[in-house]
């Protein structure tokens, strides 16, 4: 019997106007990243409540990055600069109860940065195999 | 210093009542023993005289109940320690009431005690405690009185006490303190040192007693939504799943985030926790991330002050940079 090999689940959250769009480019210009990278357009990236990241991992993600304009981009003129406070609040907050900090992340990636999206996602998934399924934000109702 | 005793505060009460400047006393009353003190509304000076208390067991924080008070007709009268005045100020900044309707009395404190740090001393059943200098003397049930050092049985929010000063009142009593230098960070530094998985087990210990009665989020003086994310029946989490590790975490990240930035530490959530979990270690995790991220901020220093987490510069830290700070 051959073995499945382990592929992380990874959630990913572009906003609207960079990240989604640098994520077309990168589909028109062939560009491989993981199948199993899920992309849910918010409007901004300042949308993300901490919660949506919490319920994520909830439902069975392994890693949960967020993609947004580069700082001084956004379409929304400061959205990704609360985004920044928050996000740095709420990592190191996941980290101090214990949770894996590598399992979160922030990437700026603008909709002309269609090769750097692939090549985060590559390796944020890449990072993500490597510290196996999440256990510690799982919550055994929603396990399939 | 002039010392507040329960006779200097019902006089006070009672002269405000008699010249009309307020219709009401917010205060403590006493309950069947003499550690278990309720938050009342007092409006006649026989009420006044029948139950109202103040001592060692006093901690409970006014500034939240007069988001509901003020509300009401007329003025009320609420007594303040120093702690409590930052969370007033908090509630005025975030424009929660009107502080035309309040009367606010300072009282200067020098720290309250924990019932429950005395029952574990004594190990035994108390039926009371009084303070008798720098000692308590506690009654209990079958083993007559003991005494035990004050210092001891302080509360952990006072053993770490941030300010003597008040930073709003309308009137004082007694002096005013100074801002004090606290170690109270010094148990998020140890938390901080141990490895991830050591971390993970220590707040499974600690989460995993939660029952979600939620007596941390009524409690608090910045969790003043009218409508909040926990209340919501269908929201799938208003209640906690049996042995569920993802909902505990869940619960105590997100009530800790809502009010970061404008928690004041003011120690209430630890102190009404009936399973003792020290939540007051997520809220100064916060605060002193902030504070090491974006310049020293206190929650109700100064009235109309903008929190950091509404607030923003070009150049911040990316939330890369701050996961990696703590280890260097």
């Amino acid at each position: 019997m051959q073995v499945e090999e382990y592929k992380p689940l990874i959630v990913a959250f572009c906003c609207n106007w960079c990240s989604y769009a640098g994520a077309d480019l990168a589909g028109n210009n062939r560009l491989a990243y993981p199948a199993d990278v899920k992309i849910i357009r918010v409007p901004c990236s300042c949308r993300v409540n901490p919660m949506f990241i919490l319920r994520a991992f909830q439902r069975g993600a392994d890693g949960v990055i967020l993609c947004g304009c580069h700082p001084g981009d956004c379409h929304y003129t400061s959205g990704n600069y609360f985004t920044r406070r928050r996000m740095a609040l709420l990592f190191s907050m996941l980290d101090y109860l214990g949770i894996e900090k590598e399992r979160t992340r922030v990437e700026w990636v603008s909709a002309a940065e269609g090769a750097k999206f692939a090549a985060t996602m590559n390796d944020f998934a890449q990072t993500v195999a490597k510290l196996g399924k999440n256990k510690r934000l799982e919550d055994l109702r929603c396990r399939k | 210093m002039q010392k507040v005793t329960r006779e200097v505060l019902l006089e006070k009460a009672k002269a405000l009542l008699a010249d009309g400047t307020v219709n009401r006393v917010l205060g403590w009353k006493k309950g069947e023993f003499t550690y278990d003190v309720t938050p009342a509304v007092f409006t006649t000076v026989e009420e006044l005289d029948k139950d109202f208390v103040y001592g060692e067991f006093c901690g409970a924080n006014f500034s939240k109940y007069l988001v509901k008070e003020a509300k009401k007709d007329g003025k009320v009268l609420v007594f303040l320690k120093p702690c409590d005045t930052y969370s007033f100020n908090q509630l005025l900044t975030e424009h929660r009431f009107d502080k035309e309707k309040v009367y606010a009395v300072g009282i200067p404190c020098d720290g309250m005690v924990d019932i429950d740090k005395i029952k574990e001393t004594v190990s035994e059943s108390v039926l009371g405690a009084t303070r008798d200098g720098d000692n308590i003397v506690v009654e209990t049930l079958y083993d007559g009185k003991k005494t035990v050092s004050r210092e001891g049985v302080l509360a952990e929010r006072c053993l770490n006490c941030k300010s003597k000063k008040h930073v709003y009142y309308d009137e004082l009593i007694g002096d005013d303190g100074e801002v004090l230098d606290s170690n109270r960070f010094d148990e998020v530094e140890k938390l901080e040192k141990m490895s991830a998985d050591e971390r993970y087990a220590f707040w499974k210990n600690e989460l995993s007693r939660c029952i979600r009665c939620n007596a941390c989020r009524d409690i608090c003086p910045a969790c003043t939504c009218e409508k909040c994310v926990f209340g919501n029946p269908n929201s799938g989490v208003e209640n906690k799943a049996i042995s569920d590790s993802f909902e505990e975490k869940m619960f105590h990240i997100i009530r800790a985030f809502h009010v970061a930035g404008r928690c004041t530490d003011c120690g209430e959530c630890s102190r009404v926790c009936p399973q003792h979990i020290p939540l007051h270690l997520l809220n100064r995790k916060f605060i002193k991330d902030i504070n090491s991220f974006y310049g020293d901020y206190q929650a109700g220093e100064e009235i109309g002050s903008r929190a950091p987490l509404v607030n923003y510069t070009k150049e911040d830290l990316e939330p890369s940079e701050a996961v990696n700070k703590g280890d260097e």
